[in-house]
């Protein structure tokens, strides 16, 4: 049987669905007590509508691993921060085209294409698609890309 | 009702407010960028919001929906600031600029307080008040710095919004007005716009007597729950 935590840590997330809710740093912890498992999560954003999706599929993926008990719940300590995101979770976000954040530090770092790598790149828009995305785009080959916003 | 909880529905409502008058722009905003800015500004308000009445609303057994949908105008406690009609661009960026960098304050403030569960919610909530403040901020000196249009326009919005800002700093808000004005005549400096004088003070939000803009608000927020109790989808 595999382990509560490996099929929790292996759920998808919904809106960057080429990266875990482990390496987005949304899973908090994994307990099993009693034949129940609690999986608690912590949201990106304090609106992120897509908490209700990662709730059921969680559920949907320890029932379909046979664990019959499931409790998902929410915790907003510590708040969660794009520094959270694992260095492997940041690596994907980069293949699939989507500029992973920087670090938060005191300097702005520039961001590059995740297409070209070029560094010539320009914020369109401070907003993207979702509540965790920014919109950019490449000033060396003309792509659009979307940035995780860091906060 | 305990003075935690009615703390918690104050900033409940007026982050539920705000967000139902910012979404009143989704697909008229002026531009693309800016329409699913002020959309996700609203999500976030509205994430507060769900939090705060979540948690106004356990001791008296009633849920998030109870209290967004089945309360009349009178026993909302959201500052006035927040129903004003959205007016021009103008008046929507000034709205939104006062109410973000006093957010930003009150959660930072929050943050460090007693109460566990406000402190949690408010460490949430101030990186996407911060974020909303700069959104507003940036806007703010565009349109001031901007064309003879849009500096007259930005400018009538600050000087018909003033009035409507003490509100927000009654009570044990008091202690932030100065680091808010800090601020706000910072960005209103570098937009080369004039501060207005403080006279009139509008009130009477946090004691439930609201302007009638609310009541035509809260008719649309709450009419298809009213007309179908308990419907889930």
């Amino acid at each position: 049987m595999v382990s509560a935590r490996a099929t929790a840590a292996a759920v998808r997330d919904p809106e960057l669905p080429v990266v875990t809710i482990e390496e987005l740093g949304i899973l908090r912890d994994v307990t099993e007590r009693d034949g129940r498992v609690t999986v608690t999560i912590t949201p990106t954003y304090s609106g992120c509508p897509a908490m209700d999706v990662i709730r059921a599929d969680i559920t949907a993926a320890l029932h379909a691993d046979g664990y019959r008990d499931v409790e998902v719940a929410t915790s907003l300590a510590e708040p969660w921060t794009t520094d959270w995101i694992t260095p492997a979770g940041q690596a994907k976000l980069q293949r699939a085209g989507i500029a992973p954040p920087a670090k938060k530090t005191v300097l702005t770092l520039t961001v590059r294409c995740p297409r070209c790598g070029s560094p010539d790149t320009q914020e369109l828009s401070r907003f993207g698609a979702t509540a965790c995305k920014a919109l950019w785009r490449c000033r060396a080959c003309r792509e659009p890309f979307e940035r995780v916003k860091a906060i | 009702m305990s003075d935690t909880a009615a703390l918690a529905l104050q900033l409940g409502d007026d982050a539920l407010i705000a967000a139902q008058r910012l979404a009143e722009w989704c697909s008229r905003a002026p531009e693309m960028e800016e329409d699913i800015a002020l959309a996700n500004i609203a999500l976030d308000q509205l994430g507060a919001a769900r939090l705060f009445l979540t948690y106004a609303g356990e001791a008296a057994n009633r849920t998030e929906d109870d209290l967004a949908y089945l309360r009349d105008d009178r026993e909302f406690r959201n500052a006035l600031l927040v129903e004003l009609d959205n007016g021009d661009f103008a008046v929507t960026i000034g709205k939104l600029l006062f109410l973000a960098v006093f957010q930003r304050l009150r959660y930072e403030s929050l943050a460090k307080g007693p109460d566990r569960r406000l402190a949690e919610i408010a460490a949430k909530a101030r990186t996407e008040s911060a974020y909303h403040a700069e959104h507003a901020a940036l806007w703010t000196v565009r349109l001031g710095d901007g064309t003879d249009e849009s500096h007259r326009r930005m400018q009538a919005a600050v000087d018909a919004l003033w009035p409507y800002t003490h509100e927000l700093f009654e009570g044990d808000a008091a202690d932030l007005r100065r680091p808010w004005l800090a601020e706000i005549e910072r960005t209103l400096g570098e937009a080369t716009l004039t501060r207005p004088a403080d006279g009139w003070a509008p009130s009477g939000g946090r004691v439930g007597v609201h302007t009638e803009e609310l009541s035509k608000l809260l008719a649309e927020m709450q009419v298809l729950h009213r007309a179908h109790p308990g419907a889930t989808w």
